[in-house]
């Protein structure tokens, strides 16, 4: 018998396209495709335990002594404040353990918010039946309500992945990001929401789930708004009220100092998960799909549309766990609901198989995303045709 | 007592619902309530549980502060639970906790030491026998250290001593069945109300009593309490014909059980017979039991297992005309919400969006798009899709 038997080049008919990123693969090998990624998602599922829950509840409690180690460091720098006149004053010292405490903030929220919270509320934890950490319980520590995001990013944007017309995240409708958008004068002055967005992340996105476009323009009814804009404005009411009033009244007569802490802690907070998640899906070689070409699509192919429209970010451990293992993206999205550790494990054989079946896997430096998400974004202020590069 | 593996209520509030859940306006709870506007989204507690586990009031933790082997496959867990937990009733019992494989697992166990007695102040104690292949037993009697944590529910539970003075009791019990009537006789004995007692035990051998040091002491002690072993395996493994629960042996060892209040506690086999007993000699009424595992419906002889398809997680199972459905989720790999296994809580309810289950309870088959079913006591019957 003969070791291998070469098929010849199917006729169109079989192909997965005629054109576009996947046209060079016949539906069996798109399917087999499907099948290596399905293997090692049942892998890590059955493999799930205690070292899991390990990692996360020990993520979780230095998680928390971090956010009220650095709290309580905001006002014990009070006490080195030259005013007060004790033995010790001196404002450098001040202003470095306040910086200190801000600095902690700064990392116990982007822990809260990308590697805890963001992984909970996809149900990555829910197998450990703990009903401290579970998706439908789970309330993070930014301005939009859990629930209400739960909705607009892991049902539409983690089905419709940088489908045009479906997944909103595209550009987050500020934004444009992709030549397939059709240019307004609105995306003119787009350098400079990028930068408003870039440091009022969080405030986006609460906006962004009430679809307050939608609302404005009258495709979406004020009736279905208001109960979003209620739970809405309550949630940040009590974000607000405890960075910016009550944690500053304990610094007494430093207030100021200290409510200037938490904003920066939370503009810090928004710059980095705002580059890591445009790192997600803007940069350079990312593909967007038309409405038309996911009819009908298998999950072999919804596989390879998360991996050609998702980039991960190469990085140290640290850093991975800094962005949420949202650096790994692409794993992220073909297995969205798989304990977030697993991914960099998993990763060098997801992109294993992404080169036998010559698809493209997106990964770069941080630099390299963000430059060319930041280089598209100026160049897509501007009307007129676009050359690709990679 | 412990349950069987897959047995008892856990009701709502189980193991992980806070105990202490009704607002208060004492100074304290004031306080709480104004520190958890700083702790939002979460609440104080949750810091609170960083310093110490035992003051969480989100969760109620309880440290085991000592481990005692009674038998070679039973031991005696003495747990220190958070401030605030509130006192029980001899022969309650007490939904638990743990976290087995990465996964949190509840059970019910019954106390097994009367209140305000040692072990140690504020302490209580829970004695757990090995159960075969029971994977939560096993962790509780040859795991769990001293130092280690589990989460706590409310005592629960009616199987308590009656509202008299002195009263008359026959106590059946065999094996594991033996520790809330050993909180009874505990606090009997503390009320100094170990008047006129008799108790019936069953083990398969005498080294296999579990308290049996204890009982003896107590029965020399007390003239008003007698204590009868029946040993039902002697020599080899061979079963002694003759020594289960029957009219005859009541008779032999306690003549005057009709006037008596009784309460039993132990397998089903032994449960039943006195269930049967009691109900053909019209004194149901005097009769109390504890059961650790739901009473079943034969299965019918054309019921047959099938597809059951779990939607919400995409996972579809083939299951027995007898495996509850949650037990085939979680041989899935899923984890539903659950709290009893037997039926009485429903924190596992779900909606049944098509085809038909059965209740393993009392075999009722229900079909009805949008029903609402207890995935604890329902199998598939034919097929299924229900909401999980």
């Amino acid at each position: 018998m003969s070791a291998a038997v070469v098929l010849p080049r199917a006729s169109g008919a079989d192909m997965v396209a005629d054109t576009g990123p996947l046209s060079h693969l016949r539906r069996d090998e798109l399917e087999s495709f499907g099948a290596e990624l399905d293997s090692i998602r049942e892998q890590v599922l059955a493999d799930r335990g205690a070292r899991d829950r390990r990692y996360i509840l020990g993520l979780i409690r230095t998680q928390r002594a971090l956010a009220l180690g650095s709290r309580l460091a905001m006002l014990a720098a009070c006490v080195f404040h030259p005013w007060l006149g004790l033995p010790w004053a001196s404002f450098p010292a001040f202003l470095a353990v306040l910086g200190l405490g801000t600095l902690g903030l700064t990392i116990a929220k982007i822990l809260e918010n990308m590697e805890i919270g963001h992984n909970i509320l996809h149900a990555q934890w829910d197998w450990m039946g703990d009903p401290e950490i579970r998706s439908d319980r789970w309330e993070w520590d930014i301005v939009c309500p859990s629930s209400q995001w739960r909705h607009s990013h892991n049902v539409v944007h983690h089905t419709w992945t940088n489908v045009m017309g479906r997944d909103r995240d595209i550009g987050y409708g500020m934004l444009r990001v992709t030549e397939r958008q059709r240019w307004s004068p609105f995306y003119a002055v787009q350098p400079f929401s990028f930068l408003l967005m870039m440091s009022l992340f969080e405030w986006f996105i609460a906006l962004h789930d009430i679809e307050v476009a939608h609302v404005w323009s009258g495709k979406r009814s004020w009736e279905e708004a208001r109960p979003l804009v209620r739970d809405g404005l309550r949630k940040a009411g009590r974000q607000v009220l405890r960075d910016f009033v009550l944690w500053p009244l304990l610094a007494g007569p430093f207030f100021l100092w200290v409510l200037a802490a938490n904003l920066v802690a939370n503009v810090l907070r928004n710059a980095w998960t705002f580059i890591i998640i445009f790192c997600g899906h803007f940069p350079a070689g990312v593909h967007h799909f038309a409405k038309r070409s996911v009819e009908g699509e298998t999950r072999a192919h919804w596989y390879a549309r998360q991996m050609l429209g998702s980039c991960n970010i190469e990085g140290g451990r640290l850093f991975h766990v800094m962005s949420g293992n949202l650096s790994h993206q692409i794993e992220h999205h073909l297995f969205p609901d798989l304990p977030s550790n697993r991914y960099p494990e998993i990763a060098p054989r997801v992109r294993a198989i992404a080169a036998r079946y010559g698809i493209d896997y997106n990964t770069g430096s941080l630099r390299r995303q963000f430059g060319t998400t930041v280089a598209k974004i100026l160049r897509l202020s501007l009307p007129g045709p676009v050359r690709t590069r990679r | 007592m412990q349950t069987a593996d897959s047995a008892r209520a856990l009701f709502p509030g189980a193991a992980d619902a806070p105990v202490a859940a009704t607002p208060s306006r004492s100074l304290r709870s004031r306080l709480a309530r104004a520190a958890d506007l700083f702790a939002w989204p979460l609440r104080s507690s949750h810091y609170l549980e960083l310093l110490n586990p035992l003051w969480s009031t989100h969760t109620t933790w309880a440290r085991v502060v000592e481990v005692r082997d009674e038998t070679a496959d039973a031991r005696t867990l003495v747990l220190r639970p958070g401030r605030g937990y509130p006192a029980h009733r001899a022969g309650q019992y007490v939904p638990i906790t743990v976290t087995l494989d990465g996964r949190r697992q509840g059970r019910t166990y019954s106390i097994s030491s009367a209140p305000g007695r040692p072990p140690r102040p504020g302490c209580f104690a829970i004695t757990v026998k090995h159960v075969p292949g029971g994977r939560v037993s096993a962790h509780l009697v040859r795991e769990l250290r001293r130092g280690d944590y589990v989460a706590l529910g409310v005592p629960q539970g009616e199987f308590v001593l009656p509202e008299v003075a002195r009263p008359r009791l026959l106590l059946l019990t065999a094996g594991s069945g033996v520790t809330p009537v050993r909180a009874m006789l505990q606090e009997l004995a503390v009320r100094d109300a170990l008047a006129d007692v008799v108790h019936l035990h069953w083990a398969p051998r005498a080294a296999d009593v579990i308290f049996a040091h204890e009982l003896h002491a107590l029965a020399a002690s007390h003239p008003g309490y007698r204590l009868d072993v029946v040993t039902t395996r002697e020599g080899g493994a061979a079963t002694v014909p003759g020594r289960h629960l029957s009219a005859e042996l009541l008779d032999a060892y306690c003549a005057d059980w009709r006037d008596r209040d009784t309460y039993a506690c132990g397998p089903r086999a032994l449960l039943d017979a006195a269930a049967t007993h009691w109900a053909t000699h019209g004194r149901e009424d005097r009769l109390r039991i504890e059961r650790f595992q739901p009473v079943l419906a034969p299965v019918a002889a054309g019921a047959t297992g099938g597809r059951a398809c779990f939607r919400r997680s995409g996972v579809v199972v083939e299951t027995g005309a007898q495996q509850s459905l949650l037990r085939a989720a979680e041989a899935a790999g899923l984890a539903p919400a659950h709290g009893c296994r037997m039926g009485i809580c429903h924190t596992c309810t779900v909606t049944l969006r098509s085809g038909r289950v059965r209740d393993l309870r009392d075999g009722r088959v229900t079909d009805e798009p949008g029903a609402r079913v207890q995935i604890c006591v329902s199998a598939v019957a034919g097929a299924c899709e229900v909401e999980l």
